[in-house]
């Protein structure tokens, strides 16, 4: 979920976390009692929901798999606001402010192909094996040392992000409403103790699919008055041409997503359309959307088949529609937000805003809290910010339910207490969930405290999730892959990205080598060496596999293509059919594409 | 979901039909009183309507002990 934040956030949130614990900076909006009445029902549903559904997290397969009972429409919401986090919503408002659509990128060719590909083709596979979790399919596939590597890694990245969640929530609230940061920190750790303690999975599931609801319920308003405001879509485009004509907006190419991707100079991103299509589309997406296992683990609950293929197509469409509410709102504040004398508001970069405290500069990050203040009223407004702090929630309570699934079956049960009863492992569960909220908590105060962790923070996640890509890939499509080629594939893959991400750490010039251009810029480098870390994984998994013995054929029956029979479904009508409804989707991204090309 | 418990849709029912009471409440207020607050036409009106119509039709449709 954090790797895919973009990379000013990090780095702003480390300015402002400088700046809010000197207590220098003013709140941007005041809640009436109404808005707070609407945050306050937001606490009591949570609460509400998690005592409602202990009752239904008895089992083990209730507790870390939500019962495999959830419809395609509840695996499918969950599954994409899974990735609705608020650190997203308001990274990508402000990277569209700086850079234009071309953020759109992470929406859409970032992600659609990625989710189709996963319902479509790689869902049977992870379905029909009844795997509880990432690590678990490769415990199938690979054996115990590739499946704990990434369980380690995964179990200690999640409650890193959990926290790196909750000192966001802490601080955006105090940004906004001037909350103090403990009182944040502690309210909503509570809350998300509460709820995913008692109902496991399915009360994560659940709030996410409030937390769906609430996103856009809270955030619609905005585009839809900012539009109404400038015209539509052509008023919009006049007003930015004219502002750049007058001066007062920089230039650039703010409305289209490809034609300005011919050459690292030609954007302000500094990326080539490879490192879009190939870095992007493939190495890091389909990385995070298919071998992620905090958002796999939605689609797992599915109560069939079928509703965990269609799951993610559902997921597509919702997620084709995002830009509407996090891209626009950008896009909007650039012709829209006034300062108080009615002059044009010009948004800068953290480090400028840390550079000059009390000259009442904001920073791109806050165009959509400044976007909500201007449009929306006092009770809009309260649901505005609850939607933030439901998107800030629900990124905590998935990182933790995902890591006690992994913690519980993939650490604790095949290392520690091997055959114990159900109720043992429901147990360890409840107290990994509570354990985990702790190690967040403690993970929050060190990011505020050490703010440069949160940088090494998204560098760690990028680390594992492109080599574990082509780890599962081979092991899924090639029945010659062997256990020590998925081992070495894994652990050469990793230190490629590691080895890379040092060399230009340590020497930014080796940027210009990593990323093939030496007019490339930082979000260049993400793409390329999540390139150079996937096809060093499958290489190295190819080469060894082909040095040593593979599996016999009727052991990799139910996780290798071609060694499995899948079940044949009842026939449906088209409109309840995935391969329909992933065609349209399908239809709609490529037309999105050219529109906006 | 569980066909005996409470589905999340009347939850969000719920939520959506105690939001859009609240919300339309204020806007027919800011309307009878002229103290719009945000030059936002009327968005309380509205947006709090449609919500409050959403949440009513989940809440009936989705209560519990109903099939379906």
């Amino acid at each position: 979920m954090y790797g895919l934040v973009p990379l000013p956030v990090a780095a702003g949130l480390r300015h402002s976390a400088a700046a809010l614990l000197s207590l220098s900076a003013p709140s941007l909006a005041h809640l009436s009692l109404l808005d707070i009445a609407v945050i306050a029902i937001y606490f009591v549903m949570v609460i509400w929901i998690g005592f409602y559904l202990k009752g239904q997290a008895n089992t083990s397969e209730e507790f870390f798999m939500a019962g495999r009972e959830m419809t395609a429409w509840i695996a499918g919401l969950s599954f994409v606001s899974a990735n609705l986090g608020s650190l997203e919503l308001m990274g990508w408002a402000g990277s569209a402010y700086q850079y234009g659509i071309l953020a759109a990128h992470w929406y859409w060719v970032g992600a659609i192909p990625a989710m189709l590909f996963l319902g479509m083709v790689m869902m049977p596979f992870y379905y029909v094996c009844k795997t509880h979790s990432v690590p678990g399919y490769l415990k199938l596939r690979y054996g115990q040392g590739s499946s704990t590597v990434a369980a380690v890694s995964f179990a200690f990245m999640t409650v890193l992000m959990s926290g790196v969640n909750m000192f966001a929530m802490a601080e955006v609230m105090k940004i906004v409403l001037g909350w103090d940061l403990n009182f944040s920190i502690i309210v909503s750790s509570l809350a998300v103790a509460a709820y995913v303690a008692l109902g496991g999975l399915r009360s994560a599931i659940f709030n996410e699919v409030l937390q769906f609801v609430l996103i856009w319920g809270g955030a619609l308003l905005v585009p839809i008055l900012g539009l109404i405001e400038t015209g539509g879509w052509t008023g919009f485009k006049a007003r930015l041409a004219h502002n750049i004509a007058d001066g007062v907006t920089p230039a650039g190419d703010y409305t289209h997503m490809w034609r300005s991707m011919g050459h690292f100079a030609d954007n302000p991103m500094g990326i080539h359309w490879t490192g879009i299509l190939f870095g992007l589309g493939f190495a890091i997406s389909f990385g995070y959307w298919t071998t992620d296992f905090l958002v796999v683990q939605r689609v797992l609950a599915a109560n069939s088949l079928r509703s965990a293929r269609l799951a993610p197509v559902i997921g597509s469409f919702f997620k084709m529609a995002v830009p509407f509410i996090v891209i626009l709102p950008g896009l909007l504040g650039l012709v829209v937000l006034q300062n108080t004398d009615g002059s044009l508001m010009h948004l800068v970069g953290e480090n400028v805003v840390a550079a000059h405290p009390g000259a009442g500069l904001h920073s791109y990050n806050e165009v959509l809290p400044l976007m909500m203040v201007r449009y929306l009223g006092p009770g809009l407004l309260g649901l505005g910010i609850t939607a933030l702090i439901a998107g800030f929630m629900s990124g905590m309570a998935g990182n933790v339910s995902a890591f006690t699934a992994i913690f519980t079956y993939d650490i604790y049960q095949p290392h520690i207490v091997k055959h114990a009863r159900d109720e043992h492992y429901v147990l360890v569960g409840r107290i990994v969930t509570v354990v985990g909220v702790v190690i967040s908590i403690g993970a929050a105060y060190l990011v505020m405290n050490a703010a440069g962790i949160m940088d090494y923070v998204q560098a760690l996640f990028s680390f594992f999730i492109s080599p574990l890509l082509g780890v599962v890939l081979l092991g899924m499509f090639w029945k010659r892959a062997t256990k020590a080629g998925g081992f070495w594939g894994l652990l050469m893959g990793t230190l490629t990205s590691i080895g890379l991400w040092a060399w230009v750490k340590a020497d930014p010039s080796a940027l210009r080598y990593v990323a093939i251009s030496p007019d490339a810029k930082d979000m260049a480098e993400n793409m390329y060496r999540a390139l150079w870390s996937v096809t060093t994984s499958v290489g190295v998994n190819v080469i060894v596999s082909m040095f040593t013995k593979p599996r016999p054929m009727a052991e990799l029956a139910g996780v290798v293509y071609g060694a499995t029979p899948l079940p044949t479904e009842e026939p449906v009508p088209y409109y309840k059919n995935e391969w329909f409804w992933t065609a349209i989707a399908v239809v709609i991204f490529l037309a999105l594409n050219i529109y906006f090309w | 979901m569980h066909s005996s418990g409470i589905p999340i849709w009347f939850f969000i029912g719920i939520l959506l039909t105690a939001y859009g009471a609240l919300i339309f409440g204020y806007g027919l207020y800011e309307l009878s009183t002229g103290t719009m607050a945000v030059p936002n036409y009327h968005a309380s009106i509205w947006w709090g309507a449609l919500m409050l119509v959403l949440g009513l039709f989940y809440d009936l449709r989705f209560r519990p002990g109903r099939n379906g």
